[in-house]
């Protein structure tokens, strides 16, 4: 960081380490081998677009979530992050952690409060989750962060399109 | 020195700035840096107290009342119509149209010259540069009327390669409709010579000229076009107002666009009649305050001199050019001889969204995205690019300050 240029606080929350380590090298950038749902989800204003796979078992568990697409940092690295905290997770589970997410990206819950909103079983995946509550401060910037989630959730739905529009 | 470099010399952007009340505020504690007027322009002193007293003083509707205000309403209404038909060198104020901007002019285009005189099989060129404005009415039109679309090519560096233009031009092309500057790319298109591909295969040329009337001089007469649009916002005045340019023969032989009040001649409920262009295509109350705010832009724009601002614009393009060139992993998009002051630009490991939202907060606004031009963005093999565009009332402390913004944010993001 050059001590020339110092950052305002809300840009040092919205672009954390653990965003732009994510955002650089993104996880599980690629489809899902037999893959039983896929969704794409497209943002309009500035043209992004995610594509979410998943295979899900009998039993309603994810067994791999993975994701292609071009974005910006924020976009990427929820798909990222989404991707690791709900492999082996159920689909309801991530259900639950959608609404804990779109709270937590639209001001909704308070980052430290999140935790008793889902379930134990996904033990510390949801601190780094956390770390995408800073797009509150950049209202233009939430869809960013919530888009990679519309598209998962439209792929558990078995739709094949998602929108941001909730 | 050169012509160009007396004109810079004589120009005085701070006595300019002065005339935008906008400019003197702080954005996150910064000096305001606008770099996206070619999305839209601020507004001088001029077009506020201007739009302020028509509210204030003299509103009432138009072509109505048998009263003085709406007398003096209509009288301000119609001299803005003369202040832009002066402006554009059109014939008469037949010509004239006011609409509610360039989409609509667009619109209006093709739903009622395009409807009536094409049919399928016909072909619409467009070029590949074209803003979704100048392409989604023309694919309505299409599934109407079973026309079809042709592409003309653009070069990597942004130019219009005018040989390949020709190529896409044939017996069935009945309408051009094209961009007069890009803006992604501010490319300056060669209007003459398409004009002229045009005419030789009796198609009707349409213009965009949202970003050409910014930048460039217009004479409707001379360009070569049939069809002129632009919006008023665009050309430092207010939202909701465009202007529809047309031959005057086309505006006859067209039918209205929209139905309503101002646009008739006899109604009854076996008939009506129309009333002459352009009252035909002004259906319902108009946008009365912004066509007298538009009036007074280009009041603003005939006192200074335009010249000069011109060539202060493009002495802030090659700036600019030069020093975002010289960002390590800078790249120009657009980067076509003569071009206008618009400059795109992509940087590796950031995001235009990213580098946006990290500019705000140094007060420097830019247009991130896709700029409303997606399939241009495919062609040139990127999602998005960062634009900077100048206006009359920019500065090189300005691009200095685009600059140093951006390696902040390499700080930042990489």
């Amino acid at each position: 960081m050059s001590a020339a240029a110092p950052l305002t606080d809300d840009l040092r929350s919205l672009y954390q380490d653990i965003i732009l380590d994510h955002g650089k090298s993104p996880r599980n950038l690629r489809i899902v081998e037999h893959h039983t749902c896929k969704a794409q989800g497209n943002n309009p204003m500035c043209g992004d677009r995610v594509t979410v796979t998943a295979r899900v078992s009998r039993a309603g568990m994810l067994e791999d979530v993975a994701f292609e697409g071009k974005g910006c940092a924020i976009s990427i690295a929820s798909a990222s992050m989404m991707s690791e905290a709900l492999a082996g997770q159920s689909a309801a589970t991530a259900k639950q952690l959608f609404d804990a997410v779109h709270d937590l990206c639209t001001g909704k819950i308070e980052a430290e409060h999140v935790k008793a909103k889902v379930p134990a079983a996904l033990g510390d995946s949801i601190d780094k989750l956390a770390a995408l509550s800073g797009v509150r401060q950049f209202p233009v910037r939430v869809k960013c962060a919530t888009l990679p989630w519309h598209a998962l959730m439209s792929c558990l739905d078995g739709k094949t399109q998602a929108t941001t529009e909730k | 020195m050169n012509k160009v470099d007396t004109k810079v010399l004589s120009y005085d952007v701070a006595k300019i700035r002065a005339d935008f009340p906008i400019l003197a505020r702080e954005i996150h504690g910064k000096p305001l840096v606008y770099l996206d007027s070619a999305a839209s322009a601020q507004k001088p002193k001029l077009v506020l107290d201007t739009m302020t007293r028509a509210l204030s003083h003299d509103y009432a509707n138009v072509h109505r009342g048998a009263y003085y205000l709406s007398e003096t309403s209509t009288a301000h209404y119609e001299s803005a119509r003369e202040k832009v038909r002066a402006f554009i060198n059109a014939r008469n104020l037949k010509e004239v149209v006011f609409t509610k901007g360039a989409t609509e002019a667009i619109n209006l285009v093709a739903a009622a010259w395009g409807r009536k005189f094409l049919k399928a099989g016909d072909e619409i060129v467009l070029t590949a540069v074209e803003h979704h404005s100048n392409i989604v009415p023309w694919q309505l039109l299409r599934e109407a009327t079973g026309c079809e679309l042709r592409i003309a090519p653009v070069n990597p560096d942004g130019s219009i390669d005018i040989e390949a233009f020709a190529k896409v031009v044939g017996p069935k092309t009945k309408l051009i409709a094209v961009a007069h500057v890009s803006n992604v790319l501010g490319t300056v298109l060669p209007v003459q010579a398409i004009a002229d591909l045009a005419h030789s295969v009796g198609a009707k040329l349409l213009l965009d000229g949202c970003q050409g009337i910014v930048h460039e001089h217009v004479d409707v007469q001379t360009l070569g076009c049939d069809f002129y649009v632009f919006s008023g916002h665009k050309l430092y005045g207010p939202t909701g107002i465009g202007i529809l340019w047309a031959r005057e023969e086309l505006l006859e032989a067209m039918p209205p666009y929209q139905g309503g009040g101002d646009m008739i001649d006899i109604v009854t409920f076996a008939k009506t009649t129309w009333a002459p262009p352009p009252a035909k295509f002004e259906a319902g109350t108009p946008p009365i305050v912004e066509a007298i705010g538009l009036g007074a832009a280009v009041d603003y724009l005939n006192s200074i001199d335009r010249a000069a601002a011109s060539a202060h614009e493009h002495a802030l393009l090659r700036y600019a050019m030069t020093s975002l060139a010289q960002i390590p992993g800078v790249r120009l998009i657009g980067t076509a001889p003569g071009k206008a002051a618009v400059q795109s630009f992509v940087m590796d490991g950031a995001h235009p969204h990213d580098l946006a939202t990290v500019l705000d907060r140094s007060g420097v606004c830019v247009r991130a995205g896709h700029h409303c031009a997606q399939p241009l963005m495919e062609i040139l093999g990127v999602t998005a690019t960062t634009r900077a565009s100048f206006g009359i009332y920019n500065t090189m402390g300005e691009v200095d300050a685009l600059v140093a913004a951006l390696r902040k944010a390499q700080d930042v993001l990489l």
